[in-house]
């Protein structure tokens, strides 16, 4: 089935899974359009005319070009409020607003310090780049001050910006798949008893298995 | 008043929204949080904001913490006051949202980065770290160059007209005219021009001049 919504890049890319789990939430057919990275392809001429900084994903529909993974979202929920999960973006300007704020606080707290630890703990063996013992040390550091905030808040409501899941949770799950899952951090979260909770939640909605199974599927490498 | 801003002067979060409201001709009031005496990491301020950062902003019974996230909502909440920070028509506003990530997630990680150490350090008696200098510019630089590109062809960020893509440049930028990383600015024509102009925006003058009123 043709579908004008077309987004490019690897399930496995972080940013790229961010937007598979919006578009799964709000019901939204699309095409994936795989781009290979090991090859160089976000970087060749083409590609940079999408997306200037030469990273995925990049998201096309009828009418507009978009990248930043957490503007896509926003642009998705906004595009098919009707459809879904309508909830994910909130139903109201004060509930959008305290949602913007759990998503900032994601862009801007824990995905730093969790980027890091990713490279750290995974990419850099396999680029074969010397691990920073102290990096990951004041990563970790940073990181366990931001789940300490989450412990409390996850104390006083279900999900981060209420009772309901919304886009702030989801913007987490990439990040947090690949800590728990691939670099042995799942203590972190696990050993919170309120993040541990929120994770197994968030974690076993339909939708996220749906693109973990995707990840899952591609090759790691091309043949 | 209906609208309070808990915050610091020296702080570009809070300039960020103190401007915003500026830009909306809004009536607004201003809490200064005293940032040396470590109030923001307690209470009361912590529960207003759980990471202890400034600023936050009340509106009635709404509270809200991210400056970015408040700005938006000052912006969609006041669409009818003072200077359109935001696009009515869906696509224009998905590409706003667009570069507001962008300054966001690449621009803001080394402009923090060199505002603190080449202005806030300094101001509190710290020594400049000169190789995070280094690597920092160097990141603003490849930034740059995207904007440089950008700005060749599009007056403003997000597209013809001057939104919270181009506003939350604002606080740093002015920072960091003041050092040597002016250059990187300066050197670039388009970004030269755009940055001109949005520094010269007289909602932006009047919060900045807060700092000397205080």
């Amino acid at each position: 089935m043709a579908t004008a919504v077309k987004l490019y890049g690897p399930p496995l890319s972080a940013a790229v899974s961010r937007v598979l789990a919006c578009l799964l939430e709000k019901d939204v057919q699309f095409q994936l359009i795989p781009i290979n990275l090991a090859r160089g392809e976000q970087k060749k001429p083409d590609y940079l005319k999408l997306q200037p900084f030469g990273q995925v994903p990049v998201f096309q529909d009828e009418s507009i070009t978009l990248f930043e993974s957490r503007a896509i979202s926003r642009y998705i929920c906004d595009k098919y409020a009707n459809q879904g999960n309508k909830g994910l973006f909130g139903t109201n300007p004060s509930e959008k607003a305290s949602i913007d704020q759990w998503l900032d606080a994601e862009g801007q707290n824990f995905n730093p310090p969790t980027s890091v630890l990713l490279f750290q703990l995974t990419l850099a063996l396999r680029m074969k780049i010397k691990q920073d013992e102290n990096l990951i040390k004041q990563n970790e550091e940073k990181l366990e001050k931001v789940l300490d905030v989450y412990e409390n808040r996850l104390g006083e409501s279900r999900y981060l910006a209420g009772d309901e899941f919304t886009l702030a949770d989801l913007s987490h799950l990439p990040m947090t798949q690949y800590l728990v899952n691939a670099c042995d951090r799942g203590e972190l979260f696990t050993s919170r008893k309120n993040v541990g909770r929120w994770w197994d939640e968030i974690s076993s909605r339909e939708t996220w298995k749906k693109v973990v199974e995707m990840q899952n599927s591609r090759p790691r490498r091309s043949a | 008043m209906a609208i309070k801003v808990h915050g610091s002067l020296l702080s570009t979060a809070t300039m960020r929204v103190l401007a915003c409201l500026e830009e909306k001709e809004l009536d607004y009031e201003f809490i200064p949080v005293n940032l040396r005496a470590g109030e923001p990491k307690k209470e009361p301020f912590l529960s207003l904001n759980p990471f202890g950062q400034v600023p936050v902003l009340e509106d009635g019974d709404l509270k809200l913490f991210e400056s970015r996230a408040i700005t938006t909502y000052i912006a969609y909440t006041y669409a009818k006051n003072g200077t359109p920070l935001i696009s009515q028509d869906p696509k224009k506003m998905a590409m706003v949202f667009v570069w507001m990530e962008v300054e966001a997630q690449r621009y803001e990680n080394a402009a923090a980065k060199l505002t603190w150490e080449l202005c806030i350090k300094p101001i509190t008696g710290r020594a400049t770290d000169d190789a995070v200098v280094e690597e920092y510019e160097a990141k603003l630089a490849t930034v740059l160059d995207v904007y440089e590109d950008r700005l060749a062809n599009s007056k403003y960020l997000g597209g013809d007209c001057f939104t919270l893509a181009d506003f939350h440049h604002l606080p740093t930028l002015n920072y960091l005219m003041g050092t040597k990383i002016k250059a990187l600015f300066d050197s670039r024509i388009h970004v030269n021009t755009w940055c001109a102009d949005i520094l010269a925006r007289p909602a932006w003058k009047k919060a900045f001049a807060m700092k000397d009123n205080k």
